[in-house]
């Protein structure tokens, strides 16, 4: 499942924070995955909140009710934080935002623990700017995913990486919306 | 004040032919020398479609910029030899220079072209070739004709017997193709054809060989690919990005961006010993090397301020490399035009991404298009105008512009997108 909050819901999303406090804060996937080892299920208790870019566009992903399993065909469960396999990025960066950050250490987990799958990871950009350029950015995207899964435990060896660039779009169209979409690393379990 | 004509070269005949290009000159005819082009005689023979020689050297020497030839249909007169021609009438009419000529059949396929260039002024013949041609080389030779009235007039030699490459795609799953042709899109050929991205052709300067990236097995790897005999030599499929080359106009050396140390940064290959070379070492984004001519620096792009910025690194001094753009937040993909003096890039500002010029001399720098989306900026061997990608009503075709930005033309597909233009120095 992947939601992407819309500026619209923005509102509404800070308003309900605020009432809730952080106190669903104190629920990390990493405590409860730690705590319920290899093949540990639990359930993300915290919503999980974008960050407003440069642009002022609003970025992010949600993690509520989403199953925590590093089973090793947990991948292929809908239901399951695994099932978030695009990570996407602001114009011209490769900085990952928090909640991808956790949603990417999932991953690194569901890798330690699992070391004969494979995953590939793919780097992508939109179309501005320059091909050259945006190759050689969408390849720094999948590095800094690479980076994180290593941290988790996730081996070397495990991961090959691609950079398309702007080469192979998700998203059709010149627009904005279209941009956002393929600013994007994309987790592929070979 | 832009004025509009349209001039179309409809590419009727080839093999590949929804691939061929079609050529619309767009904009810009002010400050052109007139120049008129009479019809030429067919002798033994009739005038074929596809090789109306009169008709291509016309369209070359508009496409040019430089020239405006007065059309078909406006020509005051249609002499047939020298002595016909009423120097007074075309002075009258303000036509500088006249093109006359003829083509024979001499036996089948087998053609002897004829041609004079007169200046209406002086009253006299100030060039005049023949050449003997066949049914396959007519074109050739009419593109020959153009470059001798080109250089003989501007004193810059003529770019128009040479060949482009570039990558189009089409259909659904894409296919990408390489392919190449006459600088006026005709004579399309497929180099090659793949499923996965192909990217970045650029010549070797010989104009025999075309240097690319293809994404074929999977993951990038960089080809160098003989246009006469298709053998093709990969050269780098290191882990990671294998991007950008870019030929020495030595011959020497082909520059590209690896990623196999951990990040992209700038290497330079060896077609002598086969050895590769680190020239860049910083934890930035360092892509898109292009020469300059005398093959011993390099200008590229770079991330190091923070934002893609052009640089210039000279390879037998090393040291840091010397910034070179300052103005705006996205300055990428340098040309460099053959006298080195002035840098083709992508300028980009508020999500418009437009080709400009910077002067190295005086550090001006003049945005040339209009955007949104333009990109690879090529030189013309020339320098006398730059080939470039654009977006033209959400499809990607192929656009030129004069380098004082005065003359635009766009290259179009019939069929699919168009991108990552190249422009042979010469043909081979």
């Amino acid at each position: 499942m992947k939601i992407i909050i819309t500026k619209a819901s923005l509102v509404a999303l800070v308003l309900a924070l605020f009432i809730s406090g952080c106190a669903q804060q104190g629920t990390k996937p990493d405590s409860e995955a730690g705590a319920e080892g290899a093949a540990g299920t639990g359930t993300e208790g915290g919503a999980s909140v974008g960050v407003i870019d440069d642009g002022g566009a609003f970025a992010g992903t949600a993690l509520e009710g989403l199953k925590i399993s590093y089973e090793k065909e947990a991948i292929n469960d809908p239901q399951n934080v695994l099932s978030i396999k695009t990570i996407y990025f602001n114009f011209d960066s490769s900085e990952i935002s928090p909640d991808d950050v956790e949603v990417i250490k999932h991953h690194g987990k569901y890798l330690a623990l699992n070391s004969d799958a494979r995953l590939r990871l793919e780097g992508h950009t939109d179309e501005r700017g320059t091909r050259e350029y945006n190759i050689a950015l969408a390849d720094r995207r999948a590095q800094a995913v690479k980076k994180l899964l290593l941290f988790q435990g996730a081996s070397s060896s495990q991961i090959t990486i691609i950079s398309y660039g702007e080469e192979k779009p998700a998203a059709l169209g010149h627009d904005e919306e279209a941009w956002r979409l393929n600013r994007r690393a994309e987790l592929v379990y070979e | 004040m832009n004025r509009w004509i349209l001039l179309l070269i409809f590419a009727c005949f080839s093999h590949t032919a929804n691939a061929a290009l079609k050529i619309d000159i767009t904009e810009g005819v002010e400050g052109a020398t007139p120049i008129a082009v009479i019809p030429f005689q067919w002798v033994g023979a009739s005038k074929p479609a596809n090789a109306d020689v009169s008709a291509i050297i016309s369209s070359d020497l508009a496409r040019s910029g430089k020239f405006s030839p007065v059309a078909e249909k406006d020509l005051l007169a249609r002499p047939q030899r020298p002595e016909d021609i009423h120097f007074k009438t075309w002075r009258i009419a303000g036509v500088d220079h006249l093109v006359l000529g003829s083509v024979q059949m001499v036996a089948s396929g087998r053609y002897k072209i004829e041609f004079r260039l007169f200046n209406v002024y002086r009253g006299e013949q100030v060039l005049g070739y023949s050449f003997n041609a066949t049914s396959a080389t007519l074109r050739n030779f009419a593109h020959q004709i153009s470059d001798l009235i080109f250089e003989k007039l501007t004193g810059l030699p003529g770019a128009f017997n040479s060949r482009i490459a570039y990558v189009t795609s089409s259909g659904k799953p894409v296919e990408y193709r390489l392919q190449v042709a006459d600088t006026d899109g005709f004579n399309p050929q497929t180099l090659l054809k793949s499923k996965e991205p192909i990217m970045s052709p650029v010549w070797s300067p010989d104009g025999s060989k075309v240097a690319y990236v293809s994404f074929e097995s999977g993951t990038s790897a960089i080809f160098i690919h003989d246009i006469r005999t298709a053998d093709r030599e990969k050269i780098a499929s290191f882990k990671g990005v294998n991007s950008a080359p870019a030929w020495s106009p030595d011959g020497k050396t082909i520059a590209m961006t690896l990623s196999k140390d951990g990040n992209p940064d700038i290497y330079v290959f060896s077609l002598q010993n086969r050895a590769l070379r680190r020239l860049t070492r910083h934890w930035a984004i360092d892509t898109e090397p292009a020469w300059m001519p005398d093959s011993k620096s390099l200008v590229f792009t770079s991330s190091r301020s923070g934002k893609p910025q052009l640089y210039e690194l000279s390879l037998e001094k090393g040291g840091r490399p010397q910034r070179l753009t300052f103005e705006g937040n996205y300055n990428a993909n340098a040309s460099v035009s053959p006298d080195g003096k002035v840098i083709a890039f992508v300028h980009g500002a508020n999500s418009s991404y437009k080709i400009a010029v910077l002067y190295k001399d005086t550090r001006v720098m003049q945005v040339l298009t209009d955007g949104p989306l333009d990109e690879s900026p090529d030189f013309a061997p020339n320098g006398a105008m730059i080939l470039y990608a654009s977006q033209d009503r959400g499809r990607a075709i192929l656009a030129a512009v004069s380098t004082d930005g005065r003359q635009k033309q766009r290259l179009a597909l019939s069929d699919g997108e168009v991108r990552e233009p190249s422009w042979a120095a010469k043909r081979h």
